[in-house]
């Protein structure tokens, strides 16, 4: 009913390349094997709970920290734990232990238990098969599902959304029950639900909100209960106008217009960075080195409030994830995959054009890190893998032509960390502020002389970090 | 540590190291080394895997197009010689950069910024200058103020402008004899330029400023048109190629400086090289700083200077020099105008909020 539209706001025009745009999201057969590492998360790393050949159900849970900021995780196919090994973490630049787990014929799941208000609902839900079932039996429900939400205490909701193991879905994979539990003295006001998704060629969040709609809305009413703010916006960019016309009526269904309402966003990249969505939306700004809680707000991607439904109504940890396959492959599309998938098992059945010099890039073309490596699993924080013909780059002089520092979204001066990084000047950075920064990729989109601006700012974070 | 450290950086790929780490096949469990997540060969490429594709070459050729329309007027206004001048200049500049680049063993690159050295500094010249000062000055510009530095990117100073002063001081008679565009035989009349304090002009102000916006008047080849160069100017900006804050706040504080002394505004703002620097010179990427506030006060920097020279100093035009001073305090004014990051806060407040 009432469509927030914000006109005026900065950033970069990307060339957008979502060519999976309208493509259904589609089931991919379950893979023979899959590769866990037990760091898929922000925070601590987990300790493995189970052995090599011990046999391991869907859902059950494999590792598990103690630690108040980490998530726990799961099996994600029924089968063996065949060789626990150390991989590279991507996210963290850092050496991971994972687990391997070889598929074996039949599925049996092992899910939590839901709350006994919602059993009914459960068992009906596991009785439907398509996707659109559900969201047709959902948005019947809608008032009494609600109700029983509400009836239901919110320790007991946000200790299954820790024991599913769900994180932020977007890329940075924060732990969600991390920020459901603010501290007392910081009061909540604002949700913000991120569907912008202002990478380019990624798909994925924009078929959850057309697709899995009611289901996303489920999951952002449970942050809703729990946080009790004033206000639930949903943001989302303006090239998704059919995503905010479908999220704008389903409010409107279930009844909810009077404390949620879509917020439509220029397209411009990085709208969907946490602190510039925040200014957008609210005309707030984060500090320093805080977090969005600082300033009563909190951020969760579409993809985490689906999971989060999936997690209180079916008891579904989080074991698999909608990704979009773009790029240099024979069938693009958006699919659900099981996290731990390898790479390459997805890439078979989207037919990749191999050539000499490819990138498969884990997230998008901006943020996304090349693995190169077709062994590589999915995790928790991969919404999209794109394969792309690698970018030559020739690197040149700095001009000083002030376009990284026009762009930057965090007022930083980019052109600077080269120069110190280059020179050993660490202390330089950190006097520029450089852990301001969020690797956002933008100065090196612009830079004319090409010019790696963001691998010298994480070689620099990353030695200022190591002293 | 620190020099461990310059080594992952002087290649370029720190990542790579971990990545290669010998750790991680000695740390491999047994059957399960066929998993390990090693690389076959070195190539990994960073964040962001797209580029915009607008390069420092094809910034440097735009500008270069936009020249176009002062030279033409160059050559319709003082004939062939501005030609030969402009072409000599040029080709100097190029090819003492091929010259300097191969005696260092360093990668020659055309990337048109020699060119645009060159050709800017023939612009700068009088109509009637040597040869073979025009080819001194324009290897000082490569040679002296460019390339001793490192190259583009790291020169202190305009390299044009830094030749055109070279000439000036060393030749100063040369520099100095202007000529009324229209003649170009040997009689050709010689002529103060408007800034002159010998400057006579038999008409009325209005005919004074037609001539002057057209370029019909005595000075250097390229900066006699105003009309010419305000165009150029207009399709720098809207290509986004030079930022609109340092014509515009150099211009105007000319103008603001004109009024409170008294001076006529339109004269000053078309007369001597003042729009040819403001659009061409002190909008150079390397010499100017780099935000935008800073820009603001190098403009007014160069404004200031500028004025002073021409109203009290023993020159008639200052804009050559008023660029080239504001140049030396371009990393001055990088080093303390920065922009706050994005949530900044005060120190003390900020603990006050924590």
């Amino acid at each position: 009913m009432t469509i927030k539209r914000v006109k005026f706001t900065s950033g970069l025009k990307l060339p957008e390349n979502k060519v999976t745009e309208h493509m259904p999201v589609a089931r991919l057969e379950l893979p023979s094997k899959v590769i866990l590492p037990l760091q898929q998360h922000f925070g601590q790393q987990c300790n493995l709970l189970v052995k090599k050949g011990e046999k391991v159900r869907t859902g059950q849970l494999i590792a598990d920290s103690d630690s108040f900021i980490s998530a726990p995780i799961h099996s994600t196919i029924t089968g063996v734990v065949s060789s626990v090994f150390k991989m590279i973490n991507p996210l963290a630049n850092s050496i991971v232990d994972a687990a391997e787990i070889t598929a074996s014929e039949e599925e049996e799941l092992d899910f939590q238990s839901v709350n006994p208000v919602l059993e009914d609902i459960r068992k009906e839900l596991g009785s439907l098969r398509e996707n659109g079932e559900i969201e047709n039996y959902l948005s019947g429900k809608i008032k009494e599902l609600f109700d029983k939400i509400n009836s239901i205490e919110n320790e007991e909701i946000i200790a299954s959304i820790k024991n599913a193991g769900i994180v932020g879905l977007g890329g940075a994979a924060f732990p969600t029950h991390v920020k459901l539990r603010p501290p007392e003295d910081k009061k909540i006001d604002s949700i913000i639900i991120n569907g912008c998704e202002c990478e380019p060629y990624i798909t994925a969040d924009h078929r959850i909100m057309l697709e899995y709609g009611m289901q996303m809305l489920i999951g952002a009413y449970i942050f809703y209960k729990v946080l009790n703010p004033e206000k639930v916006y949903i943001a989302i960019e303006d090239n998704k106008e059919d995503a905010i016309i479908n999220i704008d009526s389903l409010i409107a269904k279930s009844g909810l217009a009077d404390n949620f309402c879509v917020v439509s966003l220029k397209s411009k990249y990085p709208m969907g960075a946490e602190k510039t969505l925040i200014k957008n939306v609210l005309k707030r700004k984060v500090p320093m080195g805080g977090l969005p809680m600082d300033v009563g707000v909190v951020v969760n991607n579409v993809g985490t409030c689906k999971a989060a439904c999936d997690a209180i109504l079916k008891g579904q940890p989080l074991i698999e994830k909608i990704i979009s396959v773009t790029g240099a492959v024979a069938n693009p599309g958006n699919f659900i995959v099981r996290i731990g998938t390898p790479v390459s098992e997805i890439l078979k059945c989207c037919g990749e054009f191999r050539s000499e010099i490819r990138e498969i890039i884990l997230g998008g073309p901006m943020m996304g890190n090349d693995i190169n490596e077709e062994n590589f699993p999915v995790t928790k924080a991969v919404n999209c893998i794109l394969i792309k013909k690698g970018l030559p780059r020739n690197e040149g002089n700095c001009i000083r032509c002030g376009r990284c520092v026009n762009i930057c979204p965090m007022n930083l001066l980019p052109l600077n960390y080269v120069n110190f990084v280059k020179n050993s000047k660490f202390e330089m950075c950190k006097e520029y502020y450089i852990s301001s920064c969020i690797e956002c990729g933008s100065c090196a989109y612009v830079c004319p002389s090409a010019i790696p601006i963001v691998a010298y700012i994480k070689t620099g974070k990353s030695i200022l970090a190591g002293k | 540590m620190n020099g461990t450290n310059k080594e992952n950086i002087t290649e370029n790929n720190a990542e790579n190291n971990v990545l290669d780490d010998s750790k991680v096949s000695d740390t491999t469990v047994g059957a399960a080394k066929d998993n390990i997540i090693v690389r076959d060969n070195n190539f990994i490429s960073q964040s962001p895997h797209i580029w915009r594709g607008i390069s420092s070459a094809k910034i440097m050729y735009i500008f270069l197009a936009s020249l176009i329309f002062p030279s033409v007027a160059a050559v319709y206004f003082f004939g062939l010689r501005a030609f030969w001048v402009m072409l000599a200049s040029t080709a100097t500049a190029v090819l003492v950069e091929l010259i300097i680049k191969k005696a260092r063993k360093k990668r020659f690159k055309m990337d048109g910024s020699a060119l645009i050295t060159g050709l800017l500094l023939a612009l700068t010249l009088p109509p009637r200058i040597p040869i073979w000062m025009v080819v001194i000055g324009a290897a000082f510009s490569i040679a002296l103020a460019k390339e001793v530095f490192g190259g583009l990117g790291h020169n202190i100073f305009n390299p044009a402008l830094a030749g055109r002063a070279f000439l000036a001081i060393c030749f100063p008679t040369f520099m100095t004899q202007w000529y009324l565009p229209g003649n170009y035989g040997v009689d050709a009349v010689t002529s103060a330029s408007p800034l002159s304090e010998n400057f006579i002009f038999q008409g009325t102000n209005m005919a004074l400023y037609r001539d002057m916006f057209f370029g019909n008047t005595a000075g250097s080849i390229g900066e006699t048109s105003a009309m010419l160069i305000i165009l150029a100017g207009i399709l720098l900006i809207a290509f986004r190629i030079i930022d609109w804050k340092i014509p515009l706040v150099y211009v105007a504080t000319v103008v603001i400086m004109s009024l409170i002394f008294g001076e006529d505004i339109l004269f000053q703002v078309m007369a001597g090289g003042l729009l040819f620097g403001a659009v061409f010179m002190a909008t150079d990427y390397v010499t100017s700083p780099v935000t935008g506030l800073g820009r603001i006060i190098f403009a007014v920097g160069c404004g200031l200077i500028t004025f002073l020279i021409r109203r009290f100093g023993a020159m008639p035009e200052g804009v050559c020099f008023s660029i080239l001073v504001m140049n030396g305090f371009t990393p001055l004014i990088d080093r303390y105008i920065r922009p706050k990051p994005f949530g900044y806060m005060k120190p003390q407040k900020a603990k006050q909020a924590k």
